[in-house]
This record gives structure tokens, C-alpha cells and sequence, in this order.
């Protein structure tokens, strides 16, 4: 005999009987979900990472003090890539007698790689994205130098040694500074006009930059290239290195589109352990008689093994194709939300989706396919002999190893993994629990079938092991819907309402104490909103617990940056209202004149600052010593004024210092900032909109791509409440033949069917509600960082919708049997 | 083949017991049973429902382990074998026919026949299993399923499949049983007949007076013992 062939011949048997097809339905939805999550996923986030790329206006940025040498360009452009240049110092522009601090930029051609210049032609009209660049002898200026120096479109202003006609104001450009706050006005000229100004003297403070752009393997393997020249005085950044507001967005939403996925595959692995169950149940009578006939357990096991892979192949490549329709679909339904264009699929989800669908097999269809091995061939004398029940010890080991895997490779996120693993266990074992008490308490209803929804109630206690499985099927289905539901509602608004649209997107900085009544008034006065001017105090960490801090004592680059920088510090009476302590406590009034600091965690962990540690900043020539009194978390996408370190009154009054404000500036009232910064010229105004606009896009794609994989997600939970109904249909069919034939009527039936699965949907939407709402929950604090609340709609919900829901799905289900005569269905038996 | 050498004895029974635990204590089902079978010879096992015929049918085919005694199938000791040895044993050289048909409702009438074929290695498992069951009076009804087919139909298929790989032994548990009596007349028919044609050893398990006629022997199943005549 030779098993792969008989094997494939009792597939395509088993096909054309109806056999497998519930189990090759959801490995075929499973795979496809799966790659279209994947292909899309992974299209769309290469989408979105081009576009975040914008913030350094290409791919990669190289960095320095020192003209870049030309290997650079030339390599890049043996390598076929796109490269242009920029420049940026700081200088100073004349005009009318007046002198001003600028930042310089002078670009290249083809400037700027990725993202998009946008430009105002006037102070009136609007703003529009531009390709052009400055010409020659042009400047681009930044608007509130215009007020600042009363400039107009059209004016000359002088720079070094030569003149440049303000053609046009820049509103926006993809690279500006990483640092909102170190920034000067800006000037935006032609690279090759830097020449004749002459101010690219040897001692000049010039950052030169080539900025870099091209295929992510071109890339990669530029940048190796680049490393192992090994160059000192050169800093070389890619996306992963940029604004962290930026940064977080992204990971945000890649963490969403993640956990879609993730409850797309749950779903149809309880889909494919709920279907390889039954198929055991149907098969159980081929094992007996095939070894009756002779053939060994092993042979079986090889015969049933095989030609469950053989399935798993082809539904594996079926749902690849699938998945693949599908992604193009979406990527066309999503596809205008990007400005750039979408990469074209990689195969990779093509393996990846062939590797899941025999995963998924493995680990949730081998272990009951295993058992029809051990049917015993006695079975062909008593039907009620049947394969052995599976060991939980298998099931759970082969369950958890495939799943791990699968969610730990697919999502690529350990935390999310094992949060779902471990609400999936929990979960499992609870309804398991449940459905053993449930079987217990019907037990009495048992001996008295007479009624006829009594006679539903109590066939559920009848069969405590389909029971079980229906009640754990239902559940977990049920459980990922709800999941679904709350984070597509909850967490996914919490996600985007952290950027509400009245957010600050204007910041005030360098306001002399002195100032800051006017400045409030003037606001106030102008109907804005204030939540307050803080004082800045620049200052550098010296020690930390009398150990001096150095750069060396640092391995990881932020650490070391942050270790040679100088802080902004403040000092508060109370904490700003987003933030968190988390440890220590913050001071309370008799405390105020305490030498304390407060510590945001974030640098505290960077820079190994334990509570309780003594910090010495050095403040204009002056040493301040103190003692972190707590820990702060920080919302720092928020765009409020936070700081890294506050401290007390008492420690910080009398310390030099600036103030800082931001607020939300509607454009109608745009006229508000240009008399500001003419009454207080020395006060730097800084507008983050662009920036803001960015980061809102980014969630709005993200939060509709999450939607949309959600999808895949609600079809497979379709196919869990289809297998759960299908668990119980052998017995069903019997039970109902006999009955009708022992003349009860159909109405009854049809009573008893919607009462035994309406109570099991009932029962299984309760639990899921309490399942849900705990994962939901650690979900939103472990991994999202978002709000959570209680929801008890979604209880009554889960409850009232898995009982509708399950008992007219068991009615549809229960339909043609109980329209078909008895006597038909009992030759089908 | 040492098998089939005529001084062989393909199936003996000798103090063969069956017991089973059950809540209300131990079951005795079978008592000492000692049986010899011929070659080439059709024995009948008489006895009311719930004798213990079955029991002792899966005894005699390996099926089930006895509690007690030995059975020799081939001149080979059952109980020196484990069960997939059994199956190596039954493997091509045993048959079955069930009072409930036992054909596998996801597949034809020919495709269960091939079945034991395919399983056996046999070289033309489509040509072989078309003859047996045209032997059996169903040429036309191959692609048949079984719910499309009768009662009698469906056991004719399960004879064409018990017969289809020339077995040594063929054991049938109340093969007529389901059938009304001038279906199952026809059905015995085409039993004995096969059985004759290939010289098989029947095992034919009944509470039927009239089937059992038929048979070189009759045996009588009683409170667990086996006595040669009523
Ligand atoms: N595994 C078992 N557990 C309990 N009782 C059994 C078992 N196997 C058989 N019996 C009982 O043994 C008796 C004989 O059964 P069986 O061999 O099927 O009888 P027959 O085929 O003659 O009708 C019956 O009463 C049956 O209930
Ligand atoms: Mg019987």
C-alpha cells in the first residue's frame, strides 16, 4: 500500500462527499487572512515608514561638521540612488539696518528626496505643496521674520556678502530640526548661491548633509557600506531615529494593524480545532474499518496525517491567492489616503502563508487527527466506541508552540503575543470550568425529556464533552469579536482623541520674566486658551549620587547625548496635569522649599537615575543639588510643555530664567501672533501644525487600515459560529430522526434547538463579555498606553447578541433536518 | 504458504473468556469457549440478542483482547501479538460483513469496495472491485451512494468488498438481520455463493434457525457457553 497515494485518493473522496470542507473553509480563511493582513500590513507600513521618512526628507540622512567627502555622492550614485545636499548654520540677515539671528538652509537640486515643500506666495494666500526651489539669488523666508523685521514679499535683505529678493515664505519642510526648541527663523536659499556670500569660512558653524534615498535592500546596503568605512565625526540617521512624535505614531498604528491580525488568526484556529474535531467524530468509522481490514495504527495515522497535509497545502495556496485578491482590494480601497505611492508586495507573505496554514494544522488539527489511530477497531461492533478523548496535555503543548510562534512571528511583538496567549488559555480554562458546571446543573433536567424545551436543555448535558467544546468554541469566537469591537471603538478613538484638534500647535519660547504678564494678557485678551507660562532654566547634569556624569559611562547614543546636553528645567508648584507619578510623590505645599527634583521615567531609565538619587545640574555657572523625590511618566505626544526634570520652588526660584507657552492658535487668528511677535521680538514663536497634520494623517490611514483588516477578522468569527454549530450536528441528526420519529412535533424541536444554543450563545457572551473586558484591559495598559474604561453596554451586548446569534444560527442549522423526512435522514446515518 | 497447508487450522478457539467491569460489578460474557474451525468449512454461531455472538466474533478476529484462554488464527496465537500485528495478520486474508452495513457513507459503492483492495496493495484495485460487485449483481449501481442505494443493495456491496480480496476467513455478524426476509434470502444466496466459489472460511454469526441451515455446523451460544446442538 502506499500511503501518500491512497491518502490523496480518500482526499479527493472526502471532498466530494462534503468531508473537509468546514476544515479547508477555515484554513483557507485562516491563510487568507493571514497573507492579506500580511501583504497588506506589510505594504502599508512600508507606505506609511516612506512617508515618515519625510521627516528627514529621504531615507537616510548623513551628518556633519566637516564638507562630506565626495566617495559619498559618487557611491551613491554608482549605486543608482537618489542623493541631494543641504547645508544649514546659523547666521545673521540685514535689512533696513536691521540685523536678525536666522538659521540658514541652502538645498540642492532634487531637494527634498521625500516629503514635500509647502510655501505661502503671500502673507494672504494660501498654502500650497511646491517642487520648486529657491532660485538664484532668491530666499525663501519663514512668515514671522516677516513681521519681526517689517519685511514684505518682494524686499532685499543682505546675507554675508551678498543679496538676496524675498520671493516667497516657507511654511514647511520635511526635515526641519529634530529639536522644536533650538530654533531660529528660518532662511532657505539655493546650495549654489552659499558660494558668493562667503560665509563658509573654516570657523564657520556649518552642518553639512547628504540626504539619501532609494529600495530598502539598496539602502541597507548603503548604510553597511557607509558603517564600515568606520568615519568618526559623522552621524548617520534613518527613520528609526527621528521625531519621536513621529516615531510613536507609527508604532502605534503598527501595533493596531498587528493586533488585527493577531485576532484574525485566533478566530481561525479555534475555527480549524472545531472542525478537526468533528472530522475525527465522521472519520472514526474508515480508522475502525480500515483496521479491521488490516491496516496497521501506523499506516492509519500515515494515511489521515497525509491527507490532511495534502489539504493543508492546497487550502494554504487557495487562501494565498485569496489573500492576495484581497490585499489588492484593500490596498485600491485605501490606496488615495497615501500621498506616496504604495511599494509593490513582497513574496514574503506568500511563504509566510503557505508556513501558516501547515502551522496552523499542526498545532490545532494533528493532535485530534492523531487519535483516529486509536479508534478501536472493535468500533465496527460497538458504535459507541470511539477515538480516545484528546489529551489536554497535547492539545494545549502543540496549541501554545504553534500559536506562539505564529503571533510572536506574524505580529512581531513579544508583549501583544503573550498577552493573547495568555488571555486565550485563561479563557479556554474558564469556559472548560463553566461548561463542566453547566453540564452539572442540567443534569437533573436529564431523565425528564418529556417537555419539549426542557428536552433542549438537557441535551446539553447529555453530551458534556460537545458541550464543552461548543460552550469554549462560542467563547473564544465571541471573546476576539468583542475584542475586536473595543478596540476598533475604544482604544482606537483613545488613540487618535491623545491628539485632540484643538491640540497646542503653537509654542512661545524665550519669554523674559519680565514679559510674561504682557504675553498672558495679550492671549488672553485675544480669546486663547492658556494652560500656563513655565519657567525654563538651562542647565547641565553634573552627578548623579556624587558620581560624575560622563559620556563614556554610556553605550546607547540617546544616553550619551542626553549625558552631554543641556536640560531644560523647570520648576512647579503642582505636576502638569498629564502626567503620571510613578513612583515617590510629588510635593506637597509645606514641601515646597524642599531640595527636590521630579524625574521624567523615561530619562531616569536612560540615564540610570534611581528615586531617591542625588542630581547636581550646574545653572549659569552655579551648582544645584537635590534629591529625585519621584518618577514622572510624560504624554509627550500631548503637546504640552513638559519637562525632563522639575523641581521645587524652593530649589529653583531663584535660578535665571526663561518662560514657555503653548497654546491652540485657530488660522483665523493667525493676525495674534504676528502683533506678539512684534511687541516681543526677542520672543521666539515656533508653529508645529505641518508637524501635527503629519501625525494626524498617519493615525486616520492607520485607524482605517485597522478597519479594514478587521474584516477578515469578523468573516472568520462567522466560521467559528458555523464549526460550533456544525460540533453537535451527527448527534442532532440522529436525536432529531428518532424524535420526529417518536412523533414530536416540529414546532418543539425548533423550541428546543434555539433554547439549548440560545443558552449556549448566552452563556458563552457572558463569559466572552468578562474575558474581553480583562484582555481589553491589559491590552490598554501593557501594550497601547491608552485609557480604559468599564463598558457595560458591551456586557449586555455580548450577552444578548451571542444568545440571538448562536440559537438562530443552531436554528438555520437544524432547518433541513427538521423539513426532511425522518426516514431519509436515518438512512444518512 | 504455510497458511494454507491442509493439516493447518485456520481458526481455533480454547478456553476463550470474556469479562468486563461494569458499575454493577463483573460481567461475564463469554465461559470457556473452545472452538475448531477447518478449512475451507462454514460454521454458524447461534444465539438470542445479547448472547454474547458479537463479543466472540470480535474475539475470534482480533478485534478485542480475551480475558482469558487463546485464539489461534493461521496457527498464530493472538495474544502473542499486539494489535497492529493482528492487523498484519487480518491484513488481505480477512473479511467482514456487519449487520449494519458499515459502508462508509462518503463514498460510492465502488470506492468501498476498492478500499480493502487499495489497503491490501492488490495491482488493479478499480478492476477487481467492478468484477466483485458485477459478481454481486450491481454493475450498474458503482457510483452509487450508499444512501441511494436499498438495505439488501447495501449488503451486497459490503459482500462484493468482503469478497473482493479473496480472504481465507470471512466473519459475518448477522449479515440478514436488518433485511426482510426475501431481501435477506437473496443476500444469503450471494453469500454462500461467494463463499463456495473461493473456498472461504465462514464465521457466520446469526439468531436466523433458516440461515444457519445453510452452514456445515451450527454452534449454540447459551449464558456464555458454546454446545453443539439445541
Ligand atoms: N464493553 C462492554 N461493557 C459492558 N457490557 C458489554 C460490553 N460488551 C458487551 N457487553 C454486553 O455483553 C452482552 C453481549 O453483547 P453482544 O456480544 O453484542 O451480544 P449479541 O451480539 O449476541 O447481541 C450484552 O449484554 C452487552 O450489553
Ligand atoms: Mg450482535
Amino acid at each position: 500500500m502506499n500511503p501518500l497515494h491512497l491518502a490523496l485518493r480518500l482526499l479527493r473522496r472526502d471532498w466530494r462527499a462534503g468531508e473537509l470542507r468546514l476544515l479547508a473553509t477555515a484554513l483557507v480563511i485562516a491563510v487568507a487572512s493571514v497573507t492579506s493582513v500580511g501583504f497588506f500590513t506589510d505594504r502599508i507600513e512600508r507606505a506609511m515608514e516612506r512617508q515618515a521618512t519625510e521627516v528627514l526628507a529621504g531615507d537616510l540622512r548623513i551628518e556633519s561638521n566637516q564638507p562630506l567627502p565626495d566617495t559619498f555622492i559618487q557611491e551613491a550614485e554608482r549605486r543608482q540612488l537618489q542623493q541631494a545636499s543641504t547645508l544649514s548654520f546659523p547666521s545673521v540677515i540685514l535689512s533696513k539696518g536691521a540685523t536678525q539671528l536666522v538659521q540658514i538652509k541652502a538645498v540642492s537640486d532634487r531637494y527634498p528626496l521625500r516629503g514635500h515643500l509647502r510655501v505661502r506666495d503671500s502673507v494672504t494666500s494660501p498654502e500650497s505643496i511646491t517642487s520648486l526651489l529657491p532660485g538664484p539669488g532668491e530666499a525663501w523666508l519663514e512668515e514671522r521674520l516677516l513681521p519681526l523685521m517689517g519685511l514684505a514679499i518682494g524686499d532685499t535683505i543682505k546675507l554675508g556678502q551678498s543679496s538676496f529678493r524675498i520671493s516667497r515664505i516657507i511654511t514647511y519642510e520635511p526635515d526641519r530640526s529634530a529639536n522644536l526648541f533650538q530654533l531660529v527663523p528660518r532662511v532657505m536659499i539655493g546650495l549654489n548661491d552659499i558660494e558668493k556670500t562667503g560665509l563658509l569660512g573654516p570657523a564657520s558653524r556649518v552642518r553639512h548633509y547628504l540626504l539619501v534615498a532609494g529600495s530598502p535592500s539598496q539602502m541597507s546596503h548603503y548604510k553597511t557600506w557607509l558603517e564600515q568605512l568606520n568615519l568618526s565625526g559623522i552621524q548617520i540617521e534613518d527613520i528609526r531615529a527621528a521625531r519621536p512624535e513621529l516615531r510613536l505614531a507609527l508604532e502605534q498604528g503598527g501595533r493596531f494593524l498587528r493586533l488585527a491580525a493577531a485576532t484574525a488568526i485566533l478566530l481561525c484556529v479555534v475555527a480549524v480545532a472545531l472542525s478537526s474535531r468533528r472530522f475525527v467524530e465522521r472519520q472514526s468509522d474508515t480508522s475502525a474499518l480500515l483496521r479491521c481490514l488490516g491496516a496497521k495504527r501506523r499506516q492509519v495515522g500515515q494515511i489521515f496525517i497525509l491527507r490532511l497535509l495534502s489539504l493543508g497545502v492546497i487550502a494554504s495556496l487557495v487562501g494565498v491567492l485569496l489573500g492576495l485578491v484581497v490585499q489588492a482590494l484593500l490596498i485600491h480601497l485605501i490606496g488615495q489616503w497615501f500621498t506616496s505611492q504604495i511599494p509593490a508586495p513582497s513574496a514574503w507573505p506568500l511563504v509566510s502563508g503557505l508556513i501558516t496554514g501547515i502551522l496552523v494544522l499542526i498545532g490545532f488539527s494533528l493532535p485530534s487527527i492523531l487519535r483516529l489511530s486509536e479508534v478501536p477497531p472493535l468500533r465496527v461492533f460497538r458504535r459507541h466506541l470511539g477515538a480516545p478523548p484528546i489529551s489536554y496535555r497535547l492539545f494545549l503543548g502543540a496549541a501554545i508552540i504553534s500559536l506562539g510562534i505564529l503571533l510572536i512571528w506574524q505580529i512581531g511583538d513579544d508583549l501583544l503575543a503573550s498577552q493573547l496567549i495568555t488571555g486565550l488559555l485563561v479563557g479556554m480554562a474558564i469556559l472548560l470550568i463553566v461548561s463542566r458546571l453547566l453540564v452539572h446543573l442540567l443534569a437533573p433536567l436529564r431523565n425528564r425529556t418529556a417537555g419539549s424545551w426542557r428536552y433542549g436543555l438537557s441535551s446539553l448535558s447529555r453530551n458534556p464533552a460537545t458541550t464543552s467544546v461548543q460552550l469554549t468554541g462560542f467563547g473564544l469566537g465571541i471573546t476576539v469579536l468583542l475584542l475586536l469591537a473595543i478596540v476598533r471603538v475604544d482604544l482606537l478613538s483613545n488613540w487618535r482623541e491623545a491628539l485632540p484638534e484643538n491640540s497646542p500647535n503653537q509654542f512661545l519660547i524665550n519669554i523674559q520674566p519680565g514679559e510674561v504678564e504682557g504675553v498672558r494678557k495679550l492671549l488672553i485678551e485675544g480669546g486663547i486658551k492658556l494652560t500656563g507660562l513655565f519657567p525654563m532654566i538651562r542647565g547641565r547634569l553634573i552627578s548623579i549620587d556624587g558620581h560624575q556624569v560622563s559620556l563614556d559611562d554610556y553605550d546607547n547614543p540617546r544616553a550619551q547625548r542626553l549625558s552631554t546636553r543641556d536640560f531644560n528645567v523647570s520648576h512647579a508648584t503642582y505636576p502638569q496635569s498629564d502626567n503620571k507619578i510613578v513612583s515617590g510623590h510629588w510635593w506637597s505645599e509645606t514641601e515646597w522649599n524642599e531640595p527636590w527634583f521630579s524625574v521624567e521615567q523615561g530619562l531616569a531609565e536612560t540615564l540610570g537615575i534611581p528615586l531617591g538619587a542625588e542630581l547636581v545640574f550646574e545653572v549659569a555657572g552655579r551648582k544645584i543639588a537635590g534629591r529625585v523625590a519621584s518618577l514622572r511618566s510624560v504624554e509627550w505626544d500631548s503637546f504640552n510643555v513638559n519637562f525632563f526634570v522639575v523641581g521645587t520652588p524652593g530649589l529653583m526660584l531663584d535660578q535665571p530664567a526663561t518662560y514657555i507657552t503653548s497654546f491652540y492658535l485657530a488660522d483665523e487668528k493667525r493676525h495674534l501672533l504676528h502683533r506678539l511677535i512684534q511687541t516681543y521680538p526677542s520672543i521666539t514663536a515656533l508653529d508645529v501644525t505641518a508637524l501635527m497634520q503629519q501625525i494626524r494623517a498617519i493615525m486616520d490611514r492607520g485607524a482605517l487600515a485597522v478597519e479594514s483588516v478587521f474584516l477578515f477578522t469578523l468573516a472568520a468569527g462567522l466560521i467559528v459560529l458555523y464549526a460550533g454549530i456544525q460540533a453537535s450536528h451527527e448527534l442532532r441528526v440522529q436525536e432529531t430522526a428518532i424524535l420526529r420519529t417518536l412523533g414530536l412535533s416540529r414546532r418543539r424541536l425548533v423550541i428546543s434547538a434555539l433554547l439549548e444554543f440560545s443558552l449556549l450563545g448566552g452563556l458563552a457572551g457572558l463569559i466572552a463579555a468578562v474575558l474581553a473586558s480583562a484582555i481589553s484591559y491589559s491590552l490598554a495598559n501593557a501594550v497601547f498606553n491608552l485609557p480604559w474604561q468599564l463598558n457595560f453596554s458591551m456586557w449586555a451586548i455580548a450577552l444578548l447578541g451571542g444568545g440571538l446569534g448562536v440559537g438562530s444560527a443552531g436554528i438555520i442549522a437544524s432547518w433541513p433536518l427538521l423539513n426532511t423526512p425522518p426516514l431519509v435522514v436515518m438512512r444518512k446515518m | 504458504m504455510l497458511q494454507t497447508s491442509s493439516n493447518q487450522l485456520p481458526v481455533t478457539a480454547s478456553g476463550l473468556m470474556k469479562f468486563v467491569e461494569t458499575t454493577e460489578g463483573r460481567l461475564d460474557i463469554l465461559q470457556h469457549i473452545d472452538l475448531q474451525v477447518s478449512s475451507g468449512e462454514a460454521v454458524a454461531i447461534l444465539g438470542a440478542s445479547g448472547s454474547g455472538k458479537s463479543t466472540l466474533l470480535g474475539l475470534l478476529a482480533g478485534l478485542d483482547e480475551a480475558s482469558a484462554g487463546e485464539v489461534r488464527l493461521f496457527d498464530t496465537p493472538l495474544s502473542s501479538l499486539d494489535e497492529d500485528g493482528r492487523a498484519a495478520l487480518r491484513a488481505g486474508k480477512v473479511g467482514f460483513v456487519f449487520q449494519s452495513f458499515q459502508l462508509l457513507s462518503g463514498m460510492t459503492a465502488l470506492e468501498n469496495v476498492m478500499l480493502p483492495l487499495e489497503l491490501a496493495g492488490h495491482k488493479s484495485p478499480e478492476q477487481a472491485a467492478k468484477e466483485a460487485l458485477s459478481q454481486a449483481g450491481l454493475a450498474k449501481r458503482l457510483h452509487h451512494y450508499p444512501s441511494q442505494l436499498s438495505g439488501g443493495e447495501q449488503q451486497r456491496v459490503a459482500l462484493a468488498r468482503a469478497f473482493a480480496p479473496s480472504p481465507k476467513i470471512l466473519f459475518a455478524d448477522e449479515p440478514t438481520a436488518n433485511l426482510d426476509a426475501h431481501t435477506g434470502e437473496r443476500v444469503a444466496e450471494l453469500l454462500f455463493r461467494l463463499q463456495e466459489q473461493s473456498d472461504t472460511v465462514l464465521i457466520l454469526v446469526t439468531h436466523d434457525e433458516m440461515l444457519a441451515r445453510r452452514c456445515d455446523r451450527r454452534l449454540y451460544l447459551r449464558e456464555g457457553r458454546l454446545e453443539a446442538e439445541a
